[in-house]
């Protein structure tokens, strides 16, 4: 974030100081404009504007400050700087990157610092793909910059610019401020766009998504797929797999760029990430992880006012790839965070509390941010997408509360996290019976062609193993599963492999951490092969406990962690099979 | 420095009074009672006409007669080396006669975040003696592990031997440069419980290498918002000014969140859940998030909060909001308690999120990680059954669900069962779980990779060798 300090309109005189919320009289603002506060200049923002009075939340720590000290207005909302090297970059939650402010003042954040979003000195080298004389129009490309060793980015015609013909534009090396090109309207390009975070980019058309984004994740790419473009909601209680599961996305999806909003969560987890992620390789294309990713952090010990700004902050800098044709996806931990940051500031406006004391318009800002992801058609007829995954973080663990039930009014995929599971160290502890995507139909014709045909047949045969299961479970709950008949004693047995050998998949094993889609299939397959000849087996005449000592079975459990899984699961399977075909 | 007599109101733990110049907001304020001695409080709301004022001590005795002075800064610890050995009261007076203390600084004590990119992530096995911790929900240097627990239950105990015991086994053999310290900040306990804390600290000589807050529950509640923040203060300057490997203990964060209750009150806050207030959440990670180690700097600060669940109900505002924060959690269980199990700590509900990156070749051992996911597995199974065992009964039961409910028992008696005053290293730990595991066939060990269970694996496993 710079705003530079070159425009003050009115200042204004502090009246009231409350936590993160200060009230000044003699403002000339209008709502959300950016202003500075203090004699510090702290950051902030106007929130509310009565009579004489106009309401600021302040992006940082108030202590010391008092009545009558100044407010500046830039009379600009609340911006991000857009252009090369936001990747590889960790940004708090109004984009001061982090990697600078520690440079200027050591371990701790201070307040009242400041430093542009991207380098205003680096210099990138620009290659034109218009050349003089184009007609160019708002949003079209018309150069290039590499920005990471996996990304190039696309210079692009500012949305708001009228666009015309080019007058000017040459390779060359160029910091983000010098001009690149200059069009015969007047108009002037430079490789770096500001753009107001509450306000989204403009696009041509939204799509419904058809391709999934592929997770590496047996559970989520087999059972509760997510679309590029779609949006999910992934809520559990404390130490139930956010995180983790986040973290996972955003390391093997194949999206090609990863903005994660680490909202009110722990410095170590945005630490983890800053140190593991550029040791990590992208499985597509072998380059460092950190090359494509892109970091936001309000540890939930900084500013909360910050922390309501910091997921706008994410979506746009996401929206700004998306215009280049990436296949963006936005991680956002937690929502809860930030839900409860626009609680916290509505209480202090003393604004009439809804459900739980959440402002009424609760509903209508969740909606809004999701709303932002999509399939487009740019304005540049590229194709780009959003996807956001939001964390949520329930009280007591409990889903009937406001943040939950309202973001499942608008996403459509749903990883419910299940305590028990992760007590009993089931990872990743997503509850399959809860769980639900509504992506499955459409996204069916692109499993079928670019994994195995019979996709939709496998997974609907899994999917109802492990509901039978379920019903069973409940019957052996009373009696014990002696009681059952055989076929359903087996049916118990082909869900536990389903359970422990496809559905639990470890995060920290070197292996098992990512299961490309053939993988996956394959292993869906595999304890199908097991169920198939298991029921032959019984009909044959086997007994359920002759089929339980199959030597070769327990290794369904293995195939996770198996190095060559190919070679595994045939083997396997031709074991499992001649084993049981012994017994009858 | 001008003085006022303009108070106007006083309700609960605040007053309010008339100014006519700007106060900051988090200002230190003096309060003159006539001739009755001074309280301390802070701006909590500051405006052109009037200033809200929390008062640490009380509001016992004030009246619209007495005098207000505002300081001009917000509230600061003076921070020493020399503070180590000593014992101060909830807002930082020393209590137990010795030398006045002569600052090296004086910081301001809310804070403010570590830069996470500054951070280092924490990575350093701190071995507690504890199987059920060691084994199962590693602890490591610069984490943020509370203890769950419940009235009446032995979470005391725990900690003392946590800090008795704790020691960073690799470095025991190179040596070490950076000296161990406690800072113990205590909110709202009983004198008995304080005397517990301070018994074992003299007997065991921890009190030279120590800093003890102490608020007592019958101190001034609203004190007790201010007394963790003296103590993390005190903290980050032993870790990252002095190097020192500080170990918090904060108990009794219940008695921390009533108090931030009862201000919220008086102000007329829109409450949050159960009455706490909303930014609960918040005001929590303030605290907890100032463990942690940083980049290029020697010392760190693990920090183990004490809180008692009210209910043992874990969904409870408190703990609720703690294990949000917090890097895993620890469960004091009052069904072991009752069955003697010595330390009670239930490892299921129980989670250390820094364990992975802490245990394993080089750090502890490589079938570590392996062993742990496989006795949880098990002992999950073993528990689970016994609920049906009451129905069915253990005829009803195959072989198999039988040998878990065995396992199970073991479990408990074995491994978690070790006293209070026996520490196991993290060799001794292991080969307990190794010999449990030997109860099942190696079939079943599927969560353990081949190569350990041909190395570790008892063919014929007797009973566990390690003293329980
Ligand atoms: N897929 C997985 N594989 C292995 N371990 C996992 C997996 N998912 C979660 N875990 C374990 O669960 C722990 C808690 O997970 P995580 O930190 O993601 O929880 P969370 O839901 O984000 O909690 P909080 O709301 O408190 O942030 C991790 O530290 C890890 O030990
Ligand atoms: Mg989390």
């Amino acid at each position: 974030m710079s705003q530079a300090k070159e425009k003050t309109i009115e200042d204004g005189i502090i009246k009231r100081v409350s936590g993160p919320v200060v009230s000044a009289a003699g403002l000339d603002a209008k709502m959300n404009d950016m202003v500075y506060v203090g004699d510090e200049g702290l950051m902030g923002e106007v929130i509310r504007i009565k009579d004489e009075l106009t309401t600021i939340q302040v992006y940082e720590e108030t202590s010391g400050v008092s009545p009558g000290e100044p407010v500046e207005n830039t009379g600009e909302p609340l911006s991000v700087d857009l252009g090369p090297g936001m990747l590889n970059s960790i940004y708090d939650g109004v984009q001061r990157p982090l990697a600078v402010l520690e440079g200027q003042l050591g371990a701790f954040l201070d307040r009242g610092v400041d430093a542009p979003g991207i380098d205003l000195e680096k210099i990138w080298e620009f290659k034109p793909i218009v050349k003089k004389g184009d007609e160019v129009k708002a949003g079209d490309i018309i150069g290039t910059v590499q920005e990471t060793e996996s990304i190039e980015h696309k210079i692009m015609v500012p949305p708001n610019f009228e666009g015309g013909k080019v007058k000017r534009i040459e390779k060359g090396k160029y910091t983000v401020v010098d001009e690149v090109c200059e069009l015969d309207s007047g108009e002037k390009i430079t490789m770096r766009q500001k753009w107001p975070v509450r306000s989204p980019r403009p696009t041509k058309e939204k799509h419904t998504p058809t391709i999934p984004l592929v997770t590496g994740q047996r559970i989520l790419d087999g059972l509760f797929p997510i679309a590029k473009g779609g949006t999910a909601a992934i809520p559990g209680p404390f130490g139930s797999g956010k995180t983790v599961t986040q973290h996972q996305l955003a390391k093997w999806s194949d999206a090609d760029i990863i903005v994660y909003v680490g909202c009110g969560e722990r410095g170590n987890e945005m630490t983890e990430v800053i140190e593991v992620f550029p040791e990590l390789e992208d499985p597509k294309s072998g380059k460092a992880l950190m090359s494509r990713t892109c970091l936001i952090a309000n540890t939930s010990n900084m500013p909360v006012a910050a922390r309501e700004s910091c997921v706008y902050t994410g979506v746009t800098i996401a929206e700004y790839y998306r215009d280049m044709g990436y296949d963006v996806a936005v991680m956002a931990d937690s929502t809860s965070r930030w839900a409860e940051a626009m609680r916290e500031i509505s209480s202090r406006l003393e604004e009439m509390p809804g459900e739980e004391g959440y402002p009424a318009y609760l509903s209508a800002r969740l909606s809004a941010f999701y709303e932002r992801a999509g399939l487009f058609t740019n304005l540049n007829e590229t194709q780009g997408s959003i996807s956001i995954v939001g964390a949520v973080s329930p009280p007591g663990g409990d889903f009937s509360e406001p943040v939950t039930q309202n973001t499942l009014r608008i996403v459509k995929t749903f990883w419910a996290l299940d305590a028990s599971l992760a007590e009993r160290r089931h990872f990743p502890a997503i509850n399959w019976n809860e769980s639900y995507s509504l992506y499955r139909n459409q996204l069916d014709p692109w499993l079928c062609e670019n994994v195995e045909s019979d996709w939709p047949d496998v997974r609907q045969w899994a999917v109802r193993t492990l509901a039978e299961e379920a019903k069973l479970q409940e019957i052996v709950q009373l009696v014990g599963k002696d009681a059952l008949p055989e076929d359903q004693q087996l049916t118990l047995e082909v869900a536990r492999y389903l359970r422990e050998g496809f559905l639990q998949q470890n995060a920290y094993h070197d292996v098992d951490t990512y299961s490309e889609p053939g993988k996956t299939y394959l292993t869906f397959k595999a304890i199908k092969t097991f169920n198939d000849e298991a029921f032959k087996a019984l009909s044959g005449g086997a007994s359920i406990e002759q089929i339980q000592t199959v030597e070769a079975v327990p290794r369904l459990n293995r195939i996770g962690t198996a190095k060559d899984h190919t070679k595994f699961i045939s083997q396997l399977e031709k074991e499992i099979a001649d084993q049981l075909k012994e017994l009858y | 420095m001008k003085e006022y007599q303009t108070i106007n109101e006083v309700s609960g733990p605040l007053v309010f009074a008339e100014i006519d110049e700007p106060i900051g907001y988090g200002e230190m304020v003096e309060i003159e009672l006539s001739g009755k001695g001074m309280r301390r409080g802070q701006v909590l709301e500051s405006t052109d006409k009037f200033v809200a004022i929390q008062v640490f001590e009380g509001t016992t005795g004030i009246d619209k007669k007495c005098s207000v002075r505002f300081l001009g800064e917000t509230l600061k610890m003076p921070v020493t080396g020399d503070l180590l050995g000593r014992v101060l009261d909830g807002s930082g007076q020393p209590i137990d006669g010795g030398p006045e203390i002569v600052p090296e600084d004086r910081r301001d004590i809310v804070g403010t975040a570590i830069n996470p990119y500054a951070r280092e992530y924490p990575r350093e096995f701190i071995q507690t003696g504890i199987s059920s911790i060691d084994g199962m929900n590693t602890l490591v240097r610069g984490q943020k592990l509370p203890l769950f627990s419940g009235a009446g239950l032995p979470h005391n105990e725990i900690a003392l031997q946590i800090a008795r015991q704790a020691t960073v086994p690799e470095e025991n053999e190179e040596g070490d440069s950076s000296e161990f310290a406690v800072v113990f900040a205590a909110m709202g306990i009983t004198a008995e419980e304080a005397n517990e804390f301070m018994d074992d600290f003299e007997r065991t000589g921890a009190l030279e290498r120590s800093v003890v807050f102490l608020n007592l529950a019958d101190d001034p509640a609203v004190e007790r918002t201010i007394t963790p923040r003296l103590a993390l203060t005190t903290a980050e300057y032993l870790a990252f000014d002095l190097n020192y490997h500080v170990l918090v203990i904060l108990t009794d964060m219940t008695n921390y969140c009533e108090a931030l209750r009862e201000i919220g009150a008086a102000r007329e806050e829109v409450p949050g859940r159960r009455g706490y207030p909303g930014y609960m959440y918040t005001d929590l990670s303030m605290l907890y998030e100032r463990a942690g180690r940083i980049e290029g700097v020697e010392g760190s600060i693990t920090q183990i909060p004490i809180l008692t669940m009210p209910g043992d109900d874990d969904t409870h505002p408190i703990p609720d909001l703690t294990g949000y924060i917090t890097e895993g959690q620890i469960y004091v269980d009052r069904e072991l308690h009752s069955k003697g199990v010595e330390p009670p700590i239930n490892v299921l509900p129980s989670l250390s999120r820094l364990m992975s990156e802490g245990i394993g070749e080089g750090l502890t051992r490589n079938d570590h990680g392996d062993v742990s996911d496989q006795l949880y597995a098990g002992y999950a199974e073993g528990r689970d059954l016994r609920s049906l065992v009451n129905i069915v009964g253990r005829e009803a039961l195959s072989e198999r669900d039988n040998t878990y409910l065995d396992f199970a028992d073991r479990f408990e008696k074995e491994f978690i069962q070790q006293g209070y005053k026996t520490g196991r290293t993290i060799v001794d730990t292991l080969s307990v779980g190794w010999n449990l595991l030997s109860m099942l066939p190696k079939t079943e060990l599927n969560r353990i990779d081949e190569s350990y269970i041909e190395k570790y694996y008892e063919e014929t496993p007797e009973g566990s060798k390690v003293e329980g």
